[in-house]
């Protein structure tokens, strides 16, 4: 009984991070109402700008949250600008090959550089101790810097004009246009936003466990997974279908081999993009 | 996408596909594919046209979904890894004759497609595309865990397999021909799907699904007829593969970079035509096996990948053969 | 005068290629340039290295009358099974190796058995413990490193030695050789009295093993038998120690016994490994270097210790050459004759093959040793801990 509680709770733990990757992913959906298929390549930035900064200039780990914040969303603005920009009226078709491709390049590039080799971001902080299971000090500092930055874009777009910007071009972006709002600029901002959340996704899973150039397609996976459960452009949704995934995952892991968790994943990812294609969680868009 | 689409709707329908002259350029490739590597005995030529057979296949029938229906299935090469975990299953754990491994895991095959496709097809565009995925990862992580067929670890075939078929040297050459000749079926399957009823019916639904469907096309049984029917050459396909190589695990069976290449190469020969596939797989087998070996660029095949698809998305939408039509239109004539 | 001059000038241009191939003996390998297999690959490939070198300098290879200078041909496989066959294929096909040294694990070792009996050439396991690969029915293949189910038999008598009633956990990559060695290993837990609380596998690929850690704490487990290869071990251990699983002995597979190991720090004290050759190792050789010899040579080459990866990498390069010696030829049928008929000692211990149809090239005499991770003047080092007449240090029990 208690592992099973202790097996859940982690489960939150972490996946309020899966959440918090499938944010960024779901606000470019909704926003822009594209796949951005080179998520995965944001998330596998993230975990090594931790590494770079921690082991060549020898930060403190956590503090480089707000750079790799601040890195991700001029990078994202940046690409924006380059490349997705012109890409925005073309067939999703095209738009889906296009991001596919270049995550192909960035993956491909990174893996040539590095190798397909194990990385890892020696952090340790003490953890929780409850009756003989430890919660590690990292999944709850996670799970913790989740909610800040979680509450932050809430903040953000629901309390400021800026924000509600952003909301305003994800619901009817010619309405929006209309009434005078800039929306290439929001498109840019929105795409910039979804980046930095990838990458700082990226960086908290890195101080968890260690990771490999291509571990940004399976997390990029989980992320569509937790995006469906959620709902397209619904934040909210998001961070609840991370921390249901996680719950998932804790749950059975209780009652089957490990290794069956996957299975029980995909099933789950299939049946609700059939029978929920506005998500289980679809709040009413706002 | 328009231009081969529009060619096809223009062609003159009535003659039989024995007249035409694709047909015989279909028989003549494959008889090179034959052929060619008997002369002397050329073993290493026949290793690298067997790869480009098995390109060839995966490209021209995913080339059904992907170029006709215009429904992007990444996860295409769940067809190849189950037809040859079934085939290889039959054979070596219930001493089944190699043809009739093949030919159960073919149907098996085609069944499981036409029962994930009535359900995932009512999805579209991304959805779908994301499904597919879902659903190779899906049977991924299961085969890694069902005990029967290996789990992780994979199933092996003994060296004694090869005895009926005349031993391995010979066995090597028989497979050969035998996935050429699934080659061969794929392009005049390809072939027959695009000149047909049906095909136009793809074509429409590809184009425009909800305007074709007012148009009375019954698109959600064409389009899982389309995805049953892509499965069945592919799992011959990986039948035939798994069975030289003796081994088989999930990860290799399941690999998304195979589906990855083979969308590449549709979309580098030309969606939507049946040449394009088949000369597409062939260029990129040969650029592939280069890299292989080359040591420097021996981990660059993914960017390869990615610039050539970005290139051909961005600049040249309708492929190497969009290319070619578009500066020789006669070929369409001959050509598909 | 010019004009025979000329004609000699042209007949030794003729002549000298040839002669330079008749004199080369090709071998080929792949090694893991990439993928989770690298660490493990690369050390193995370093010790062949160093015996191809040593043998050059020597002035080649002694055939009968002829020397032979090696000459090797390696792709990278990328730790994939698919490339693995491929470039076999290619190496025996296109560049012609007479002889091959097989890729780093058993699974992709199984793979290219396939490729090599299909072409009926010799293929040296110096990477390959699971034993299956070997019912299948071969000539040609020959392990050197001892099989899959004796890995844990030391771990387990060195615990029987301190717990007679030990609860043990069997947590295990699922890959052919680790799924090979539990399979042995579970038999002999169960013979020994030990109690089995959990036995579960985990994706070769995991990097979460916090719900499998959990599941150990609750089973209340006193033993983890288990891991993969390098990079889960790696994982598993450092996870380990930061939940404080707080178990009294934990021995996992190859991951410890890279020097690589050493920087887990503090969550590597007092995990063991069994292993196929340590430094510390006595034999004595009846050809080749004795464990010091190796030792220095490698040192000196490579600027890092040897582990028992690099030791089988150059065992298999001595094996073959006393074998071709033996044959007087390199001759593919003569050379593994004589190998099915060496029963000798190196520095790497004993090297004998099994020869009946049903289980040909599995190796027989070679036995392992337990090392484990513990602190000499406050710098962790690997002790000999098992079996009692190989041990360099009494064995660290409980560690919680």
């Amino acid at each position: 009984m208690l592992g099973i509680i202790a097996s859940i709770v982690d489960g939150v733990l972490i996946g309020s991070v899966y959440g918090l990757a499938a944010m960024g992913l779901t606000l470019i959906w909704g926003v822009m109402n594209v796949v951005n298929l080179t998520h995965g390549a944001a998330i596998v930035a993230g975990m090594f700008a931790l590494y770079l900064l921690t082991s060549a200039l020898d930060l403190p780990p956590y503090a480089v949250l707000p750079l790799i914040l601040l890195g991700g969303f001029l990078v994202g603005v940046g690409l924006y600008w380059i490349a997705v920009h012109r890409m925005i009226g073309q067939p999703p078709l095209m738009f889906l090959l296009s991001t596919f491709s270049v995550n192909l390049v960035v993956i491909g590039l990174a893996t040539a550089v590095w190798g397909t080799g194990l990385f890892n971001v020696p952090v340790s902080l003490p953890g929780v101790t409850w009756q003989r299971y430890t919660f590690p000090g990292t999944h709850l500092l996670a799970a913790a810097l989740t909610a800040v930055i979680a509450g932050l874009l809430y903040l953000f777009l629901y309390h400021t004009r800026l924000g509600k910007a952003v909301r305003a071009v994800a619901d009817n972006r010619e309405a929006a246009e209309l009434s005078g709002i800039p929306t290439t600029r929001v498109l840019s901002l929105a795409f910039g936003l979804g980046v930095a959340l990838a990458a700082a996704a990226g960086m908290l899973i890195a101080t968890m466990f260690p990771f490999t150039v291509l571990a940004g397609d399976a997390y990029q996976l989980k992320s569509f997974v937790v995006t469906a459960l959620g709902g397209l452009g619904n934040p909210a949704g998001a961070l609840v279908g991370g921390v249901a995934l996680g719950l998932v995952e804790g749950f059975a892991a209780q009652f089957m081999p490990v290794s069956w968790t996957l299975v029980i994943e995909f099933v789950l990812f299939v049946l609700v993009l059939i029978i929920f294609p506005r998500g289980v969680f679809a709040f009413t868009r706002s | 996408m328009k231009s081969e689409k529009t060619g096809a709707i223009d062609r003159d329908r009535a003659s039989p596909m024995l007249y035409r002259p694709f047909f015989w350029i279909i028989a003549l490739a494959v008889a090179a594919f034959a052929v060619v590597p008997l002369i002397g005995d050329n073993v290493q030529l026949r290793e690298s046209l067997l790869l480009a057979a098995v390109y060839i296949t995966l490209a021209s029938n995913l080339n059904i979904m992907l170029g006709y229906a215009g429904y992007i299935n990444f996860g295409s090469i769940v067809f190849f890894g189950l037809g040859g975990y079934i085939s290889v299953y039959l054979v070596s754990a219930h001493a089944w004759p190699l043809a009739a491994a093949e030919l159960a895991a073919g149907v098996a095959v085609s069944l499981l497609a036409l029962v994930f496709g009535l359900g995932i097809l009512r999805l579209r565009g991304a959805f779908f595309a994301l499904a597919t995925i879902g659903i190779n990862q899906g049977v991924q992580a299961f085969v890694s865990n069902f005990e029967p067929w290996g789990g992780s670890a994979g199933l092996y075939l003994s060296t004694q397999i090869f005895e009926p078929l005349g031993g391995a040297m010979r066995s090597l050459w028989v497979i050969y021909f035998l996935l050429v000749a699934v080659m061969g079926l794929s392009l005049y399957l390809s072939y027959a799907i695009k000149t047909s009823k049906f095909g136009l019916g793809l074509i429409a639904i590809g184009q425009n699904e909800d305007a074709a469907v007012v148009l009375g096309v019954p698109a959600p049984l064409y389009k899982a007829l389309a995805y049953s029917l892509s499965a069945f050459l592919p799992a011959l396909a990986g039948g035939l593969y798994f069975f030289k190589s003796a081994f088989i695990q999930p990860s290799d069976a399941f690999d998304l970079s195979l589906s990855t290449e083979a969308m590449v190469i549709v979309m580098l020969g030309g969606r939507g035509t049946v040449t394009g596939a088949a000369v597409g797989a062939y260029l990129y087998e040969e650029l592939r096996g280069w890299l292989l070996t080359s040591e420097t660029f021996s981990n660059f095949q993914l960017v390869v990948s990615g610039v050539l698809l970005l290139i051909i998305v961005l600049f040249v939408p309708g492929g190497l053969m969009g290319w070619i039509y578009g500066r020789w239109p006669r070929m369409k004539q001959v050509l598909e | 005068m010019s004009a025979l001059r000329l004609l000699a000038a042209a007949a030794m241009f003729f002549a000298a290629p040839a002669f330079a191939e008749e004199d080369t003996l090709t071998i080929g390998m792949t090694l893991s340039q990439t993928g989770p297999l690298n660490v493990d690959s690369v050390a193995q490939q370093r010790g062949a290295e160093l015996w191809r070198d040593q043998v050059n300098e020597a002035g080649g290879l002694k055939v009968g009358d002829k020397r032979y200078k090696l000459r090797y041909v390696t792709y990278d496989d990328q730790s994939q099974g698919g490339r693995v066959q491929q470039l076999y294929t290619r190496l025996i096909v296109q560049d012609k190796a007479q002889f091959l040294f097989s890729p780093y694990s058993s699974g992709l070792c199984a793979t290219a058995a396939v490729i090599t009996e299909q072409y009926g050439r010799l293929m040296l396991i110096t990477g390959g413990a699971e034993p299956k690969t070997y019912t299948l029915g071969n000539k040609y293949l020959v392990q050197v490193i001892t099989s899959a189910d004796h890995y844990l038999s030391g771990a387990i008598g060195a615990l029987q030695s301190k717990s007679a009633h030990a609860k043990v956990a069997f947590v295990y990559s699922d890959d052919p050789f680790s799924k090979a060695v539990t399979v042995a290993a579970r038999e002999q837990a169960k013979e020994s009295g030990f109690s089995i609380v959990l036995d579960e596998s985990y994706a070769p690929a995991t990097t979460d093993f916090s719900p499998i850690i959990n599941k150990i704490v609750t089973a209340s487990a006193d033993a983890l038998l288990g891991g993969g290869h390098y990079t889960d071990g790696a994982t598993l251990a450092r996870q380990i120690y930061d939940q404080k699983a707080n178990l009294k002995y934990v021995a996992l597979l190859v991951a410890p016994d890279s020097p690589e190991f050493a920087s887990l720090g503090e969550a590597a004290f007092g995990i063991a490994v069994p292993s196929q050759w340590e430094i510390q190792a006595t034999y004595k050789p009846e050809f080749g270097p004795t464990g010091a010899e190796f030792v220095k040579a490698f040192q000196d080459k490579f600027k890092i210790a040897p582990d028992y990866h690099a030791a089988s990498g150059y065992q298999g390069g001595i094996i073959l050459q006393h074998a071709i010696e033996q044959a007087g030829s390199i001759d593919a049928d003569k050379v593994v004759a004589a190998l099915n008929a060496m029963d000798v000692t190196t520095f790497f211990g004993h090297y004998k093959i099994a020869t009946d149809a049903g289980h040909h090239g599995l190796q027989t005499a070679h036995e392992m040793v337990l090392a484990q991770w513990q602190k000499k003047n406050g710098q962790l080092e690997r002790e000999v801990v098992w079996p009692k007449s190989a041990q360099t240090a009494d064995i660290l029990y409980p560690l919680h």
